[in-house]
Formats: structure tokens, C-alpha cells, sequence
């Protein structure tokens, strides 16, 4: 299925992402109303993230560090949900109204949000505003998945991230908008978080299109969804060199760390180097998924993985300055651009229609899962070889994990695809 | 539902106006009236800095919602509820001594930073640095020469989230820092561990060179001993959180937690250091969250938030036997030091 923009009244956004693109068809309106979707929503928990921790700690008198100890337990929980989003999307073939869903929980536990007193109570709707996303982001995947030609997957993701993206940036500028305007008053910023939260999840109930995969699949009608649908002979390869790739994926954190380990940098810039991330990620999405549908989306996926080697060996230049620090975090950025949708569009098309939702869902998890052990493990190597020596270990066993999986490119590329 | 595209299209606008107007509404309202709180005068009658400095005394920051929220302020040591003398100085966390106060503040911003000060006996700046988080815990060693600090830095990485604390020593006037204590060697029940999951957090001083601290790994917390020349940190019990030591140097009190398990229930014990002894302080406080202080040696004080007004605080004080009950010490006041 393919619904062309041209038939809605041209908005700001969709101009500004089809400019100059004559020759390409106009971005789906799948993609752009769940782009929307998405911003609207990150707008709304990244206003919340910005201001949590001086709430907890400031008005709630919460202790973080008895915080941070429930927040690692749930990511774990996060891919568990993750799965069954993605099971329930495919087993229903309902994904729109599986993401409903999960955007519904989050904007429900803004509401507990503003009621909640206490660490257990925070961390209840915290928790409950990750399985909300770890719900909705696979059957969201499959519909952008679904609604695309093969040959634009990679740009339709890569619009849907900027977009995202933008949101994730604006959050915390709104957030302290409100709370220059209204000194203190942290309600005021889950407030206005509740009203983005809700109009994202009008947005895709009353217009986003209950885009349906196996029901408009052409040709013989798929078979029920079955789990082993997911050691697909195709998707098998796709999860070990992400899962690969993802054990050598330190978090952010780490490589923040160590531009910190720095005389020159400050702790001054440290909450800027999130912004200088997400920046280049936003700008380099789009151009990175197109790339990706020229040269061919798993090496894309997997040549991404140079940008963070050299993200990580930027972060330890023995000559620290601004370009490093600044060459750093366009490199990371442009990690998560040449990735993060790229292997969504990649999945959905390497298991049978009937398992789009889990296919996503679970190249997803692998990578999760694989980031989480990545991280423990490298905190262990920081303190026993220090910042420097750690990080360029990792940059050479990820340069030599890029050369394995480079070999498994051409047969990731090559592989026979299902049809939107 | 079977709405027409264009009845789905007027629904969503309409929803969207309903909650912009209903959004902004509150927040205009909520503008006025914090606008309205913060432009009235405290509740509490003032008195001129003067009146106050001379003599021993109790100094805070001021938590009330009005034109003074966050002053630090001073009482006399022996009248706690009079008047209050304004020192026009903003801080969210302050330890103050003879010559000389600590002060951290948080300055928000679309990129909140925080900042550690110094400033001398009049008031005035002395040394500034920036800290890695939002102030937690400060003190200064007994002669003022030593400031501790205790920040939260929250991970803000793309994939997850999470807290650590970072605790640094430096030097009153800016000119010698011990850096952060993690990087202490750590030596617990007479081994010496290298932990990654390490936290350190509320330092309080015995002298120039010894101090002590909670060390957290593993999901326990230690109190530990310090040596700001060996940089060593050395357990010297479990399950204490936050210490505070006693004037005299022979105790230290703290916060336990009583209910060990996935909730978190403070209640404040002060241990003999030469005997190990340790008192639970039965009838005080349950749920604190703070560093107390010393009122003299047989009483504490200590920081509670109001339940029915978040953001203010008070001040309470609380003899350390098992029998004895809070006593409101101090109004609208938070992070309050004794100088004797």
C-alpha cells in the first residue's frame, strides 16, 4: 500500500522534506503523520526526562542513586515488552492499534505523573511509560515498513527518525521555556507533556491509517504468525551481525566520559553533548537513509559501525579541542543516523509478511540486549585500562567485528525481499 | 469508528485546540500565581545581618515561597524560631563555618549547569568551580579549610538512563583538589576492592586529613573512613548512609535504612566510633533524606519536606536516644549548618 502526499493539503514539513525531489515520489503519509506522531510524543517525555531528575531530587527529595538501581532493572523488561508488541501487532495484524496502545499507556502514566509522590510511585509511571514504548515501536516500524516500496524504505525510516529527532531536541527546550516562564513549577512542564502526549495519540487514532499487512498483502493469503517465523533463513544473519556489532556498542555515556576525561572540556558542556548528538542525528537521517537505498541498507548498517569506531577514537585524541569534541559527537550522530532505521528497514522485509512486527521487534531486542551487556562489560575494561586504553580496544575489536560482518553484506543485500 | 476522513480531520483540530487552550490556561494561571507567592515577603520577621553574625548560629537556606526562596538565612544559635537575617546569597545546598561558607546552586537554563562556591565570612565570592550534578551534599572541615561535595550526574545517554553520585574535596580557596573520591583507593572489611558499580556520596570531616563518607556497592552501603593524604578509603561499618560527625569527634550519626528490600525507609542512628555501638534512633523521623548536623553533642538536626507543600522544607532537631521525638526546630529552612 501506497498513499502519495499529494492528495492532503501541503503542510510545512512535508515541503521541506520533498524539495528538490522531483524525480522521487513524496515521502508516504504514513510516514509523516507517525513522524509527527512521534515527534509530538518525544516532545512530551523528553520534556519530562529534562526536568526529572531535578524534580526528584529537588521537590521529591528522592535519593537518585536508589532511582538509578530501578531504572537498569526495567530496560531489561523494556525488550521483554518490546517482543510481545511485536507478537500481538502480527498474531492481531492490527499494529496501528497496537502502537494506539503503547502511546495510550505513556500518555496515561503523564497523568499518574502529576499525582505520583515518592520514589516508588515516580518509578511506576516511569516504568510504565517504557513498556508503553517498548510496545508501540515495533508495530510502528512495521507500519512505516509496510506503507514504503523497498527501494525508499531507507529514506521513509530516515524521515521518521528526524522527526523524531526534532521532538527529542524540542522537549527540553520547551521545558525550560516553561519553567523560565513559571519559576519552579514542575506541574507546569507535565502538564503541557500531557497535552503533546495526548495530541500524538489523537493524531494517530482518529488519522493515522490502520495500515494492515497481511490483509492487503497481495497474492495468496499469508499464514497465521507462527514464533518460528522469526529464524527466518534470512533474518538469522541480520541479528548476528547486529547482536555482534551491538556487543561492541558502548553506551553514549561512555564515550561522553571520556571527552570529560579531558582538561579542556568542562563539565559545563556536558548536557550539550546530548544535544550535539541529537542535532546531527536529525540532520543526517534523511541522507543516510537514502544512501542506504542506493548502495544497499545492511552495508550501510554495518559500514555506520566506522562512525562510531571513530567516534570513540575522537573521544580520546591526545590533543583535545572543540573540533574534537565536536567531530565526536557528529560521528556518534552519525552512528545512530546509518542505524537506527536502517536496521528497522532492513528487518521488516527478511521475515514473511505475517511477522514484520516481530522481525523488527526482534533485530531490536538483539540490539538492545546486545548494547546492555556492551555497556556492563566496558565499565569493567574503563577501570581496569583507564578511558584511553579501553576505548581504543573497542574501536579495534569493532573495526575487525565491521570486517566480519561486511562479509555477510552482499547476502543481506542480495536477499530476496518481501513485498510491501 | 466510521467517521468521515473529514469529521476525523475536524475531530483531531478540535482536539488539539481543547488542548492547547486547556495547556495554556493552566499555565497562565499557575504564571500568576507563583509570580504573585514569589513577590510577597516572608512569612517570618527579619532582622539585619549584623545582629547575627557575631554570635553563634544556625545557617540555612531559606525555603519559604516567597521574594527570600533560597537566601541563605541565620538565626542565633539560641533563639532558632526568631528573627531571620537575609544574606542576599542564593544556594540550593550550604554548609557555613567561622570564616567561611560552602555554597552549591543550580543555574537553570536550556543547559542547567551547577556551580560550587566559596565565600568568606562577609558574604562575599572567594573561589567558583563547576560541579558535574545537581548539588546533593556539601560540608566544610571544622577550621573551613576543606569543602566537600556531593553532586548527582544523571547518565544522559541515548540508549539509557541512569544515576551515579560524584563526591569531590577541594580546598576552601579553589587551590587544591582531591579530585573525585571514587578514584580513592577502597578498602572494604580489610580487602581491597576495585568495584565499577562504586558511589560515594556525603562527606563529613573529622580534621584535615580524615573525614568520613558512605560508600555504596553491590546494593550496600558502608560507612567508610578517609584519608584525604593516603587517598584510602576504609570500611568501617555496613548500612549507613550519609554521615554526620559529632563535634566532640566520638560519634557519628546517619541515615539507616530499616525496611533493606526494594523500598527505601530512612531512619536516622548515631554510632559510638570508638565502640562501634550503634543507637537507632526509634522514635525520629522515618523516610529522611538528608545529612544531618549536629545541634551539640547530644542533638541532631535535620531537613524534612512539608507533605501538603512541596518545596518547603523544615528544620527539626532530635536527641539521639531511643525514646526521644522531633522537635519542629527551624521554619521554611533546609541545609542548615551550626556555628559555634
Amino acid at each position: 500500500m501506497y498513499i502519495s502526499v499529494r492528495d492532503r493539503p501541503t503542510t510545512e514539513k512535508n515541503k521541506a522534506t520533498s524539495t528538490g525531489t522531483a524525480a522521487r515520489p513524496p515521502v508516504g503519509r504514513v510516514v509523516i503523520i507517525l513522524g509527527v506522531v512521534s515527534m509530538l510524543t518525544d516532545i512530551s517525555s523528553e520534556s519530562v526526562a529534562a526536568i526529572l531528575p531535578l524534580y526528584l531530587t529537588v521537590v521529591v527529595g528522592l535519593t537518585p542513586v536508589a532511582y538509578g538501581f530501578i531504572d537498569g532493572l526495567y530496560q531489561g523488561v523494556s525488550a521483554l515488552v518490546r517482543l510481545g508488541g511485536g507478537w500481538l501487532a502480527d498474531a492481531a495484524d492490527r499494529p496501528k492499534w497496537v502502537a494506539f496502545l503503547g502511546y495510550g499507556v505513556s500518555a496515561i502514566a503523564r497523568v499518574f505523573l502529576l499525582f505520583a509522590t515518592g520514589a516508588a510511585g515516580i518509578a511506576a509511571v516511569v516504568t510504565a511509560d517504557r513498556i508503553g514504548k517498548g510496545i508501540r515501536t515495533a508495530p510502528r516500524d512495521s507500519m512505516i515498513s509496510t506503507s514504503t516500496p523497498t527501494e525508499h524504505l531507507g529514506r521513509a525510516f530516515g524521515v521518521h527518525r528526524m522527526l523524531d529527532t526534532i521532538g527529542a531536541a524540542l522537549g527540553p527546550l520547551i521545558a525550560f521555556g516553561l519553567l523560565w516562564a513559571v519559576p519552579d513549577d514542575y506541574t507546569v512542564v507535565m502538564v503541557v507533556s500531557l497535552a503533546f502526549a495526548l495530541m500524538g495519540v489523537a493524531l494517530l487514532g482518529l488519522l493515522g491509517p490502520d495500515v494492515r499487512a497481511k490483509r492487503e498483502h497481495t497474492g495468496p493469503t499469508p499464514p497465521p504468525f507462527r514464533w518460528r517465523d522469526l529464524t527466518d533463513r534470512r533474518l538469522r544473519p541480520l541479528l548476528a551481525v547486529a547482536g555482534g556489532l551491538g556487543l561492541l556498542t558502548v553506551g553514549d555515556g561512555f564515550v561522553y566520559l571520556a571527552l570529560l576525561d579531558h582538561a579542556d572540556v568542562t563539565v559545563t558542556w556536558f548536557p550539550l553533548f546530548y544535544v550535539g548528538t541529537n542535532v546531527a542525528y536529525l540532520l543526517l537521517a534523511v541522507p543516510a537513509g537514502r544512501l542506504a537505498d542506493r548502495v544497499g541498507r545492511a552495508r550501510v548498517l554495518v559500514l555506520g559501525h566506522l562512525a562510531l569506531v571513530g567516534a570513540y577514537l575522537c573521544s580520546v585524541l591526545p590533543t583535545s579541542t572543540v573540533a574534537a569534541t565536536v567531530g565526536t559527537l557528529v560521528l556518534l550522530g552519525c552512528f545512530y543516523a546509518a542505524t537506527d532505521g536502517v536496521i528497522a528497514a532492513v528487518a521488516g522485509r527478511l521475515v514473511p509478511v505475517q511477522a514484520r512486527s516481530s522481525g523488527i521487534a526482534a533485530a531490536q531486542t538483539v540490539v538492545a540486549l546486545a548494547r546492555m551487556l556492551a555497556s556492563a562489560g566496558f565499565g569493567l575494561l574503563w577501570l581496569l585500562l583507564g578511558p584511553a586504553t579501553a576505548m581504543v580496544s573497542v574501536a579495534a575489536l569493532l573495526v575487525l567485528a565491521i570486517l566480519v560482518a561486511a562479509t555477510r553484506v552482499g547476502r543481506l543485500d542480495g536477499a530476496v525481499t518481501t513485498a510491501a | 469508528m466510521n467517521l468521515s476522513p473529514r469529521a476525523r480531520v475536524l475531530a483531531f483540530v478540535g482536539i488539539v485546540v481543547a488542548l492547547v487552550v486547556a495547556a495554556g490556561v493552566y499555565v497562565l494561571t499557575q504564571g500568576r500565581e507563583v509570580r504573585a507567592q514569589r513577590g510577597a515577603d516572608p512569612e517570618a520577621v527579619q532582622t539585619p545581618v549584623t545582629e547575627v553574625v557575631d554570635d553563634p548560629r544556625i545557617v540555612f537556606r531559606h525555603t519559604g515561597l516567597d521574594n527570600e526562596l533560597g537566601v541563605v538565612a541565620m538565626v542565633p544559635l539560641d533563639d532558632p524560631g526568631g528573627p531571620r537575617a537575609f544574606t542576599g546569597v542564593s544556594c540550593d545546598r550550604v554548609a557555613a563555618r567561622a570564616d567561611g561558607a560552602s555554597c552549591l546552586t543550580i543555574d537553570r537554563g536550556v543547559v542547567t549547569t551547577y556551580e560550587s562556591h566559596s565565600y568568606d565570612a562577609d558574604w562575599d565570592e572567594v573561589d567558583s568551580s563547576p560541579l558535574p550534578g545537581i548539588p546533593s551534599r556539601t560540608r566544610l572541615s571544622p577550621d573551613g579549610t576543606l569543602v566537600g561535595t556531593t553532586s548527582f550526574v544523571s547518565g544522559h545517554s541515548y540508549m539509557t538512563a541512569g544515576f551515579s553520585t560524584a563526591t569531590e574535596v577541594h580546598s576552601f580557596d579553589g587551590s587544591t583538589s582531591w579530585g573525585n573520591l571514587e578514584k580513592f583507593d577502597l578498602v572494604i572489611e580489610g580487602k581491597q576492592v576495585r568495584p565499577t558499580d562504586r558511589n560515594i556520596w556525603g562527606v563529613t570531616f573529622a580534621d584535615d586529613q580524615t573525614f568520613y563518607a558512605t560508600v555504596a556497592t553491590g546494593g550496600r552501603t558502608w560507612l567508610v573512613e578517609g584519608d584525604l593524604d593516603a587517598r584510602t578509603l576504609t570500611s568501617v561499618s555496613p548500612d549507613a548512609e550519609c554521615p554526620a560527625i559529632s563535634p566532640d569527634g566520638s560519634q557519628v550519626a546517619f541515615k539507616v535504612d530499616v525496611d533493606p528490600g526494594r523500598k527505601i525507609v530512612w531512619q536516622l542512628a548515631v554510632q559510638d566510633l570508638a565502640t562501634g555501638y550503634r543507637t537507632l534512633l526509634e522514635q525520629g523521623p522515618r523516610g529522611v533524606d538528608d545529612q544531618v548536623e549536629w545541634l551539640d553533642d547530644d542533638t541532631l538536626i535535620y531537613g524534612m519536606p512539608r507533605q501538603d507543600e512541596p518545596g518547603v522544607t523544615d528544620v527539626w532537631s532530635l536527641e539521639t536516644t531511643p525514646a526521644a521525638q522531633p522537635q519542629l526546630l527551624i521554619e521554611q529552612a533546609w541545609s542548615a549548618t551550626v556555628v559555634r
